[in-house]
C-alpha cells in the first residue's frame, strides 16, 4: 500500500517530467528526412555500381576470347574480331608526358609565385582571378584554342603532312587544360606549410629562394605530386578538345619504322577519343570492345588515383 | 655592419632576382593562355559574324554545312539538357551534401564520401557510354515504350547530371560546414528539433553557397560535350525539337560533331568560323555562370 506524503508526490511528479523529456518520442518527419537524404547518396552509390558492373560484365566476352595483351597490343581495326587499342594506348601516353612537361613546371612555377612571392600584389590577385576562370572554361573551348592555334595556324610545324592534326597538337591543348588545376593543387599544397617553417629559414639568413628550395618545397613536395597526379588523371579522360584538334576515331596506320619525330608529327588516337567512336559503332561486336576498352580505362584511373591518394595518407601522417 | 651589408654579395643578389623574373613570367605566362583563347575565339567568330547572313541564324536546324546555322536549336537543346541534368544533380547533390555535413558522424563520412570522389573522377566519356547502352535501354525504354529513340537527349541529360552531383555536393557541402556550430546549438537550446535546425537554420545560413554550387553545376552541365555527343545523336539532332525523347544538338555536341563530321573543317562555307562562334558563346555563358557562384562563394565566407 502506498502512502501519500508531500514527498513521495513530489518524487512522482518528477519522475513523470523526467520520463516526459527521455521517453522514446516517434520523430516520424526527422526519420523520413533523414532517410530521404541518405537515399540521395545512395543513389550515387548505387549508380556507381551500377556503372561498373555493367561495364565489367559487358568486357567478359572480350577477356575470355581475346585476352588483355592481344586487345592492348593489337592495332585500331574496323574489324571486331581483330580490333585492338594500341595506337590509342600509346597516344594516350605521349600525351600525358606533354601535360606532364609543359603544364606541371609552369603550372608549379606559377603557384610558388603566387604563395611564395607575391601573395597579396594585384599582378597576383589578376593571375588569381583568371587561374580560377580559366578551371571553369569548359574542355571543348580548349580544343578551339588547339585548333586555331596549333592545328591552324602552326599546322605547318605541329604536323605538315597531316595539316597539324598531330598528336604534338594533341599535347599542346591539353597541357593549357590541365594548368589551372595543378596550379589550384600546388598552391593549396604550399599554402599548408607551416609559416615557422619560413620564418625559421629567413632567421638564420636564407634568401627567399634559398628558403623555398630547400624548406619549402621539400614539406610541399607530396601534396604537389598528388595533385599533378589526379590533374593528369582528369586530363587523361578529355576527348573533346582531342576531337576538335583531330584525334582519329576511326583506324589508321601509323608509317612502319618510323622515327619518333615522325610519330609526335603524325596522326594520333587516344582512349577517351576511341571510347566515343566505338560506341556510337553499330555493329553489336563493339559493345564489348567499348565495354573492355572502358575496363582498361578506368583500371589505368584507379592506378593514378591510387598513387595520389596513397601519397597523401602518408603525407598527412608525417605532418 | 650596414643593412646593405647583410643583403649578401651581388651573385647572390643577381640569383635571386633571376629566380624572382622566372616565377613571375611563369605566373604572368598563365594569362597568355588566357588571352590566346579569348583571341582565338574572337577573331573566327568576328569572321563568322561579318560574312554570314545574319537571318541565317533563325532557321529550321543547326546544318552548318548547307549554311543554315540555327542557334535556336542549339540554345535550347543545351538548356533542355542542362535542365534535365539540374533535374537530376539539384536534390541528390544537395541531399548527399545536407546528410554528410549534419547527420553523417566521422566515419560513416569518412566511407560515404569517397563514393562521390569516385563518381567525380569517372571521365565523361564512360557515361556516354553509360546512358547510351543503360539509361536509355533499360532505364527509359521500359518507362516510354517505343517513343524513346535510341539517341534522345533525356539519358543525355541524366548522364549530364549524374557527373555533375559530386560537384554540387562537394561546393555546397562546405558552405553548409561553414556554418558556425554555435548556430545549431542555438537552435537546440530553443526546442528545435534536428530537421528544424537544418531546414530553418543551417540551410539558410548556408544558402548563398548552395545557390553558388547549382551555378557552378549549372556551368558545368552546359559545358559538358561527350555524353551528349555519344548518347543524344551527335550527327542526328539537328532538326530544332523540344521532345527530349529524340535525338538533340548541345552547342558543345554541335562543335564535336562538326569536327569529326569531315576531315575538311577548313571549307568554303563558313562551317569551320561557326565553330568559333559557338565556342564564343559558350565561354560568355559560362565564364557569367562561373563569376556570379564566385561572388556568392566569397559572401558566404566573409559572412563567417
Amino acid at each position: 500500500m502506498v502512502t501519500r506524503s508531500p514527498a513521495s508526490d513530489a518524487r512522482l511528479g518528477a519522475e513523470a517530467v523526467r520520463r516526459a523529456l527521455t521517453a522514446k518520442r516517434a520523430d516520424t518527419r526527422g526519420l523520413v528526412f533523414r532517410l530521404a537524404l541518405l537515399t540521395c547518396l545512395l543513389v550515387s552509390l548505387l549508380v556507381l555500381v551500377v556503372l561498373l558492373a555493367d561495364t565489367v560484365l559487358g568486357s567478359l566476352s572480350v577477356w575470355r576470347t581475346r585476352g588483355l595483351a592481344d586487345f592492348v597490343r593489337s592495332p585500331l581495326s574496323a574489324d571486331p574480331a581483330v580490333a585492338g587499342i594500341w595506337q590509342a594506348f600509346y597516344g594516350s601516353a605521349i600525351l600525358m608526358a606533354f601535360v606532364v612537361a609543359l603544364a606541371v613546371p609552369l603550372g608549379v612555377a606559377t603557384a610558388i609565385y603566387l604563395e611564395e612571392y607575391a601573395s597579396d600584389s594585384r599582378l597576383a590577385q589578376v593571375i588569381n582571378a583568371n587561374i580560377r576562370n580559366l578551371a571553369g572554361v569548359p574542355s571543348i573551348v580548349y580544343g578551339l584554342l588547339g585548333l586555331a592555334l596549333f592545328v591552324k595556324a602552326l599546322g605547318s610545324v605541329t604536323g605538315p603532312e597531316v595539316f597539324g592534326r598531330s598528336l604534338i597538337s594533341g599535347g599542346l591543348t591539353l597541357a593549357p587544360l590541365a594548368l589551372p588545376v595543378i596550379v589550384i593543387a600546388a598552391a593549396e599544397a604550399l599554402r599548408a606549410v607551416p609559416d615557422s617553417i619560413r620564418e625559421a629559414a629567413v632567421g638564420v639568413g636564407a634568401t627567399p629562394w634559398q628558403t623555398i628550395r630547400h624548406h619549402v618545397l621539400p614539406v610541399a613536395a607530396p601534396g604537389i605530386l598528388t595533385g599533378i597526379i589526379l590533374s593528369v588523371g582528369r586530363a587523361f579522360g578529355e576527348a573533346a578538345p582531342l576531337l576538335l584538334v583531330g584525334g582519329i576515331t576511326t583506324f589508321f596506320q601509323q608509317a612502319a619504322g618510323s622515327g619518333f619525330l615522325e610519330v609526335l608529327q603524325g596522326r594520333f588516337s587516344a582512349l577517351p577519343v576511341l571510347v566515343f567512336s566505338w560506341s556510337r559503332l553499330p555493329q553489336e561486336e563493339f559493345r564489348a570492345l567499348t565495354a573492355a576498352l572502358i575496363v582498361v580505362m578506368l583500371v589505368l584511373l584507379l592506378a593514378i588515383n591510387g598513387t595520389a591518394i596513397y601519397l597523401r595518407q602518408r603525407y598527412e601522417k608525417e605532418l | 655592419m650596414s643593412l646593405r651589408g647583410l643583403e649578401g654579395d651581388r651573385r647572390r643578389q643577381r640569383r635571386e632576382i633571376g629566380w624572382r623574373l622566372l616565377f613571375t613570367s611563369a605566373a604572368g605566362g598563365t594569362i597568355l593562355v588566357s588571352a590566346a583563347i579569348v583571341v582565338s575565339l574572337a577573331g573566327e567568330a568576328w569572321t563568322f559574324l561579318a560574312n554570314v547572313d545574319l537571318s541565317a541564324l533563325w532557321d529550321i536546324g543547326w546544318f552548318p554545312r548547307r549554311g543554315m546555322y540555327d542557334i535556336k536549336t542549339l540554345v535550347v537543346g543545351t538548356l533542355l539538357v542542362a535542365g534535365i541534368a539540374m533535374i537530376i544533380a539539384a536534390p541528390l547533390g544537395l541531399g548527399a551534401a545536407v546528410y554528410l555535413s549534419e547527420y553523417a558522424d566521422r566515419r560513416l563520412r569518412k566511407t560515404l564520401k569517397p563514393i562521390l570522389e569516385i563518381l567525380a573522377g569517372i571521365p565523361s566519356v564512360v557515361l556516354g557510354y553509360f546512358a547510351l547502352t543503360f539509361i536509355t535501354p533499360d532505364l527509359l525504354k521500359p518507362i516510354f515504350g517505343n517513343e524513346v529513340a535510341a539517341f534522345n537527349m533525356l539519358a543525355a541529360g541524366i548522364g549530364v547530371g549524374i557527373l555533375t552531383i559530386p560537384l554540387v555536393a562537394s561546393i555546397s557541402e562546405d558552405a553548409l560546414r561553414a556554418v558556425p556550430t554555435s548556430l545549431r546549438e542555438a537552435s537546440f537550446g530553443l526546442g528545435a528539433s534536428k530537421l528544424t535546425t537544418t531546414v530553418r537554420v543551417v540551410i539558410p545560413a548556408a544558402v548563398s553557397g548552395i545557390v553558388a554550387s547549382l551555378i557552378v553545376g549549372l556551368s558545368r552541365a552546359i559545358g559538358e560535350t561527350m555524353v551528349v555527343a555519344i548518347a543524344a545523336g551527335a550527327t542526328g539532332g539537328s532538326l530544332f525539337s523540344w521532345n527530349v525523347l529524340q535525338p538533340g544538338q548541345t552547342m558543345t555536341a554541335a562543335m564535336a560533331a562538326l569536327a569529326i563530321g569531315s576531315d575538311r573543317v577548313r571549307g568554303d562555307d563558313y562551317a569551320f568560323q561557326s565553330l568559333f562562334f559557338l565556342g564564343l558563346l559558350l565561354f560568355v555563358a559560362t565564364l557569367t555562370l562561373n563569376v556570379i557562384s564566385e561572388r556568392l562563394v566569397r559572401r558566404f565566407r566573409q559572412r563567417y
